[in-house]
C-alpha cells in the first residue's frame, strides 16, 4: 500500500478525463437497463408461473428425490435444475418462489414508507419536542441489530406471509423517516410553502399537496433499494425458520433446506441463493441508475 | 431505548413452555409459580430492577441456569469474529477506497464499484453456504462449521466481513473525495510536500473523522451480521444463542441478549466518539 502511494502521480494529473465521466454514466444507465429486464423477469415469471413452470411445485415424487440438474450424470429428464429431497422440481419452485419474495417485498415497503414517510413529514414539518422523539427512536432502530427484532416479532406473531410483512415493515422504516424528515425540513422554508401558508391551508394539505409531491422521487428511489433489502430480509427469516413454512416455496425456506445437501446436492442450495441474488441485483442496478437519473444529490447520501 | 425493545419480547412463556395439552388449571399454577401472573408493567418494572440493581436477567427458562451465564459462555467466540472481521475489513477498505478516490473512474476503481455492487445484493447467509461448498466440500482446504482453531474462523471471517465490506469502501471512497478538493490539500500541495504525505497525513486524516462515527454505528449491522453468520457456520456465539432463544421461546435468555447488543452498541458509539476526539483536535475543543 506504502509502495503505491508513493509512486502516485498528483492528484491533478488524475482528474478524471470527460470522457472517463461519461463512459461512466452510460455504464451506470446500461447497468440500470439490464436491472429492469432482471426485474420484468422476475415479475413476468410471478405472474405466468402457472403456465410457465414445467411442473407442479408441489408434487412429490420420493423415487426421484435429490436428482441433480439436466447437465449433469444421473440427471432426470424433464428436471432442469434437478428434484429436491422430496422429489419436487427445482426450477418450478424457485418460479413460484418469485411469487412469495415479490409480494413480500413490496408490500414490507409500502409499510414502511406509510410509517416511515408519516413520521418523517410530521417531525420535519413541526419539529421541536416531536421532533426530537422522532429522531431518538430512529436512532435507536437504527443503531440496533434489526434481524434480532424482526425475528422476535415473528417468534411473537408467528410465522406467516402477514406477519412477515408485518415484521419487516415496522423494523424497517427509520431510513424513510431518516430521508422525508430532512427534506420536509428543508422544504417548510420554501417560498412555494410559506405561500400556502399565507393562505392559510390546513396543515394537512400543506403536507399531502405541497411538500409530499416534492419528495416522491427521492422516496421512489429509496423504496426501490429497499425492496431489494426486504427480499434478502424474508429470505433470511425464512431461512432461519421464522418466515414462509413450507411447504410454500420461499426461496430462503428452499435455501435452508438445500443446506441440509450441501455436502453432496450443492444444487439445492446454490440455485435458490442464486436466484435472490440476482434479483436483488437487478432492483439495486434499477435503483442506481433512477437514482442518477431521478436526483443526483441523493448520491450522497 | 432497551426498554422500546423488551416491551415486544414478552411473550407468553407459559404457552410456549407447556406441552399444547396442558389443562387450563396447570397453565395457571405454572404461571403463578413464575411470576407470570401479573400485569405486564409490574413484570416489566421487576425485570428492570433486577437488571438495574443486580445484573440479574433471570434463569434460562430451557436450560435452568442464569441467562447471564450463558451469554458469559458464548461473548468470546462472538468477539473473536466481530473483531477479526472489524481488522480485515479495515486492511482492505481503506487501501482500497483510497485508491478508488484518488484514481477515480479508473480500471480499479471500476472494479471496485462492481465489486461493491454485487456485494450489497449477496444475500450472506448464500455466500456463506457457497463459500462452505467451496472450500470446505469440494477443496476440503477449510472446516465448514464449529470453531476452536484459526482455519475455523477463515469462512465466518469472510463472510461476515463481505456483508460491511461493500459499504465500507464506498464510504472511505467518497470521504476520500470530498476530502481532497478542500483549499488545504491544494495549500498542502503548493507547499511541496511528497504526494504521499498530501494523501496520509492531510487528505486520509480528515477523511478519517466520519469514518470512525460511522464504524461505531456500524456495530448493530456487524451484530446483526454475526446473527446470521454464527448460525449458518454453527459459530457458538451470542448470536446464534438468540437465534436458539427465539425459536425456543426461552425469553430471559433473549431479553439479556437484546440488552447486552445494545450495550456494545452504546460502547461502539461512545469509543468512537472518544477516538475522534483523539484525531481532530477541533472535536476536543468544542
Amino acid at each position: 500500500m506504502r509502495d503505491t502511494t508513493a509512486v502516485v502521480p498528483p492528484f491533478d494529473e488524475w482528474e478524471p478525463t470527460s470522457s472517463a465521466r461519461i463512459f461512466r454514466r452510460m455504464w451506470n444507465l446500461r447497468l440500470g437497463v439490464i436491472g429492469g429486464l432482471i426485474i420484468l423477469g422476475l415479475i413476468f415469471t410471478a405472474v405466468l408461473c402457472p403456465l410457465l413452470a414445467p411442473s407442479d411445485p408441489y408434487q412429490q415424487d420420493i423415487v426421484n428425490r435429490l436428482k441433480p440438474p439436466l447437465w449433469m450424470e444421473k440427471s432426470l429428464k424433464g428436471h432442469l435444475l434437478g428434484t429436491d429431497h422430496l422429489g419436487r422440481d427445482l426450477l418450478s419452485r424457485i418460479m413460484y418462489g418469485t411469487r412469495v419474495s415479490l409480494i413480500i417485498g413490496v408490500s414490507a415497503v409500502l409499510l414502511e414508507v406509510l410509517i416511515g414517510v408519516g413520521l418523517g413529514l410530521v417531525a420535519g414539518y413541526y419539529g421541536g419536542k416531536l421532533d426530537s422523539a422522532v429522531s431518538f427512536l430512529v436512532n435507536c432502530m437504527m443503531g440496533f441489530p434489526f434481524i434480532l427484532l424482526a425475528m422476535s416479532l415473528v417468534a411473537v406473531l408467528g410465522p406467516s406471509l402477514e406477519n412477515v410483512i408485518v415484521a419487516l415493515g415496522f423494523t424497517g422504516w427509520p431510513v424513510f423517516t431518516r430521508v422525508t424528515r430532512i427534506e420536509t425540513f428543508r422544504l417548510r422554508e420554501r417560498e412555494f410553502v410559506l405561500a400556502a401558508t399565507a393562505q392559510a391551508f390546513s396543515t394537512a394539505r400543506i403536507l399531502f399537496r405541497h411538500i409530499l409531491p416534492n419528495l416522491l422521487p427521492s422516496i421512489l428511489v429509496l423504496g426501490t433499494v429497499e425492496v431489494a433489502r426486504a427480499i434478502i430480509q424474508e429470505s433470511l427469516l425464512s431461512f432461519l425458520g421464522l418466515g414462509i413454512k413450507p411447504p410454500t416455496p420461499s426461496w430462503g425456506t428452499m435455501l435452508a433446506e438445500g443446506r441440509n445437501y450441501m455436502l453432496l446436492q450443492w444444487w439445492l442450495a446454490a440455485f435458490p441463493g442464486a436466484a435472490i441474488f440476482l434479483s436483488a441485483l437487478g432492483i439495486n442496478l434499477l435503483g442506481d441508475a433512477l437514482r442518477d437519473l431521478i436526483d443526483p444529490h441523493l448520491r450522497k447520501a | 431505548m432497551i426498554s422500546f425493545f423488551l416491551l415486544f419480547l414478552n411473550t407468553d412463556p407459559a404457552l410456549v413452555l407447556l406441552p399444547l395439552d396442558a389443562e387450563m388449571k396447570d397453565i395457571e399454577t405454572f404461571k403463578k409459580q413464575m411470576g407470570l401472573d401479573r400485569p405486564i408493567l409490574i413484570q416489566y418494572g421487576d425485570f428492570l430492577q433486577k437488571v438495574i440493581f443486580h445484573g440479574d436477567f433471570g434463569q434460562s427458562l430451557v436450560a435452568k441456569v442464569p441467562a447471564l451465564q450463558l451469554i458469559a459462555e458464548r461473548l468470546p467466540a462472538t468477539l473473536q469474529l466481530t473483531v477479526a472481521v472489524m481488522i480485515i475489513v479495515n486492511l482492505v477498505s481503506i487501501p482500497a477506497g483510497i485508491i478508488s478516490a484518488i484514481r477515480r473512474y479508473s480500471l480499479a476503481d471500476n472494479v471496485a464499484t462492481f465489486v461493491a455492487l454485487v456485494g450489497q445484493a449477496m444475500p450472506l447467509y448464500w455466500f456463506g453456504i457457497m463459500l462452505m461448498i467451496i472450500f470446505g466440500v469440494w477443496l476440503r482446504w477449510l472446516p465448514i462449521s464449529g470453531s476452536g482453531s484459526l482455519a475455523h474462523l477463515v469462512l465466518p471471517a469472510i463472510t461476515l466481513g463481505s456483508w460491511i465490506l461493500p459499504i465500507n469502501m464506498r464510504l472511505v471512497r467518497s470521504g476520500m473525495l470530498d476530502v481532497l478538493n478542500q483549499d488545504y490539500i491544494r495549500t498542502a500541495r503548493a507547499k511541496g510536500l511528497t504526494e504521499k504525505k498530501v494523501l496520509i497525513k492531510h487528505a486520509f486524516r480528515n477523511a478519517a473523522v466520519p469514518l470512525i462515527t460511522i464504524l461505531g454505528m456500524q456495530i448493530g449491522l456487524l451484530l446483526g451480521g454475526a446473527v446470521v453468520t454464527e448460525t449458518v457456520f454453527a459459530w457458538p456465539g451470542m448470536g446464534r444463542l438468540a437465534v436458539d432463544s427465539i425459536r425456543g421461546g426461552d425469553y430471559p435468555v433473549v431479553q439479556a441478549v437484546v440488552v447486552i447488543f445494545a450495550f456494545f452498541v452504546v460502547i461502539g458509539n461512545l469509543l468512537a466518539d472518544i477516538l475522534a476526539a483523539v484525531i481532530d483536535p477541533r472535536i476536543r475543543l468544542e
